[in-house]
């Protein structure tokens, strides 16, 4: 048994087995447990990549090359308790986004991919969220917010505090 | 347009549309009963194949033929994939079903796995639909607890077991043999074609992917009939043998400057006027169109002269699009730039190119310093010239990438440079009084690296910060 202090909890540990009967490999489960991590943690430490790969039965590069990939998963420090999607793409780009995510970088002083100074909120650029009915739309952690304006945004950064 | 009763959108109207209790209440899983009583797995191919439906996901391909590649006698098992990934630019129409009717979708899947013989379904969904998620897990959730999921479905000796395996925000993902290995926990990476899914897929073995659409139109053909679908659309063209036709209702969604973005069901083959005006209310602030992406951001520019184009899959790649893509529509009134659209799709693609091929990798990205150039001011003519030659030699049709995504970045680059070539010239003109003939290389620009946001410092040393 070694003594080292383990980043992953046994809770995280238990979440990440029950996926295992789900696939037929156990590399399939890379990003389910990838999910779990970053849902429990708040990203997904180097640390995390080499204890998620020993459950898995991989190399950590290996996890390491698909976390990678996808430009979702943090691994310096925890996202903001609020993770905050601005969609740029053309149909939000139509009905003004790209001036709502300048609004919100002057606001919050942060560029995208940076998270505020008190961990409230990480502000991202999102390319097409879907929801182009709603333009511009505006997704916050699980909840999607519809045809934004600038007045709409501060009342909704008045219920992230 | 003629009168036309919606099916696939017929039940999202009512309340609490996502439930069981309502589904079946509207006669949903009768299809299923009846066909696991009445009809083998081959029967129900044959009745798909018999249909012509086409993949409603973007790329057209004939559901029953795709099916039809499995091999016979496989020993199993064989995975269907159904893919949830939507994230083409101006794409809604899954999002809607799954968030409204997950009943219906999930229907359709079990019926496509009967036919296909697999028994493990996994469901690609998009991370960035967390309402999807959660109805349609809560739908999967109350078909285990009813039996249409499981071991012996409705006492058949047909078991199902459906999986939702979340994305992580990467278009490419969307591409079926990105989808493949992106499940399969590797960098989504397309992978070379042949073998194709059907033969060599999914954990290696005969895979199928079909759009959300794709199973629901499956479902509703199994329970109206192969005349019913026939009924609706455009045939084949008699001068062409291998037109498969455009058959059935489609999805349509609507969005940019239109007073009813939406999504909304019509036969193929209604024209891209009739979307906007009909169905959409016409454009918004009582302006023209100037320029409609047809399907999605990949198919590139109708002009406003083009709007009666067949919304089928043949018509947008008569006006020279890539093709009918996704269906979704994105208008863009007299006032929108299309140095600004050019710059927006150039800037998705580079973002969104997997990296994989070096002529798709370097092209998307090569096509975006030029267009952040020309819309700073810097443009140059010849540069007109070098984002045409990236758009001819990127791509599976000039035969340099393994998937489609180059073709997608090339197609918004070929139409808009094309169709509203004055435009482009007059801006660099304009913009570049001294500039606009150079034909020697000039520089980058400057602080690419923040190019996209405000520079926060001056910002705050002129007081504007907020």
């Amino acid at each position: 048994m070694s003594t080292t202090e383990t980043i992953l909890t046994d809770e995280i540990r238990a979440a990440i087995r029950t996926i295992f009967s789900r696939y037929p490999t156990r590399q399939a489960v890379t990003l389910p447990a990838l999910h779990v991590v970053q849902e429990r943690l708040g990203y997904v430490p180097p640390k995390a990549v080499v204890e998620i790969a020993e459950l898995l039965e991989l190399a950590p590069a290996q996890v390491q090359d698909t976390l990678s990939f996808y430009g979702f998963f943090e691994q310096d420090k925890p996202l903001g308790r609020a993770r905050m999607w601005v969609c740029r793409s053309l149909s939000c780009a139509c009905r003004g986004s790209e001036g709502l995510l300048d609004y919100l970088c002057k606001k919050l002083e942060i560029r995208p991919g940076q998270t505020t100074p008190d961990g409230r909120i990480t502000l991202e650029f999102a390319e097409c969220l879907g929801a182009c009915d709603h333009a511009p739309a505006i997704l916050v952690n699980d909840t999607l917010h519809k045809n934004m304006t600038e007045e709409k945004i501060d009342q909704l950064l008045e219920t992230l505090k | 347009m003629p009168d036309y009763e919606p099916v696939l959108l017929a039940n999202i109207a009512k309340d609490d549309s996502h439930t069981l209790a309502v589904y079946q209440a509207g006669g949903g899983y009768a299809t299923l009963r009846q066909t696991l009583k009445d009809k083998s797995p081959k029967q129900v191919i044959d009745t798909i194949r018999g249909s012509n439906l086409r993949g409603r996901g973007g790329a057209g391909f004939p559901t029953g033929l795709k099916w039809s590649f499995l091999p016979e006698d496989h020993p199993g098992p064989i995975y269907f994939c159904v893919n949830a990934d939507e994230s083409e630019p101006a794409t809604i129409c899954n999002r809607v079903q799954m968030e409204l009717d997950p009943h219906q979708v999930i229907e359709g899947t079990i019926l496509s796995c009967y036919a296909t013989r697999a028994t493990t379904a996994y469901i690609y969904l998009r991370y960035e639909y967390p309402l999807s998620y959660r109805r349609m897990q809560d739908a999967i959730d109350e078909c285990y607890a009813a039996g249409y999921l499981g071991k012996n479905i409705l006492g058949s000796d047909f078991s199902l077991d459906i999986t939702i395996h979340r994305g992580a925000a990467a278009y490419i993902c969307g591409e079926e043999t990105g989808l493949i290995e992106s499940i399969e926990g590797k960098r989504a990476w397309p992978r070379i074609k042949p073998p194709f899914p059907a033969v060599e897929g999914l954990f290696r073995k005969p895979t199928v992917v079909n759009n959300v659409e794709t199973v629901a139109c499956v479902k509703q053909i199994l329970e109206r009939g192969v005349d019913w679908f026939k009924s609706i659309g455009t045939p084949p063209d008699p001068n062409n043998p291998r037109d498969p036709g455009s058959y059935g209702p489609k999805l349509f969604g609507l969005s940019g400057h239109v007073n009813r973005p939406g999504c909304y069901e019509a036969p193929l083959g209604i024209t891209c006027r009739q979307l906007i005006e009909e169905l959409g209310g016409g454009v918004w602030k009582d302006r023209k169109a100037k320029a409609v992406v047809p399907g999605g951001l990949s198919t590139g520019l109708l002009t406003g002269d083009e709007l009666d184009t067949k919304m089928d899959f043949t018509g947008p790649g008569q006006v020279g699009c890539l093709g009918l893509g996704t269906g979704c529509a994105v208008v863009m009134d007299e006032t929108y730039s299309m140095i600004d659209y050019l710059h927006n799709s150039c800037r998705f693609f580079a973002h969104e190119s997997c990296g994989q091929c070096t002529p798709c990798r370097e092209g998307t990205e090569w096509a975006l310093r030029m267009m952040e150039r020309i819309k700073a001011g810097r443009g140059r003519l010849k540069d007109l010239e070098l984002l045409l030659e990236i758009s001819a030699t990127i791509g599976i049709i000039p035969g340099t990438t393994i998937c489609g995504l180059a073709d997608g970045a090339a197609w918004p680059i070929k139409n808009s440079i094309d169709k509203f070539r004055d435009e482009f010239e007059d801006y660099i003109k304009q913009t570049n009084p001294q500039g606009y003939m150079e034909t020697e290389p000039v520089e980058a620009l400057e602080d690419t690296e923040h190019r996209d946001w405000p520079n926060l410092e001056a910002s705050a040393a002129s007081g504007t910060t907020t």
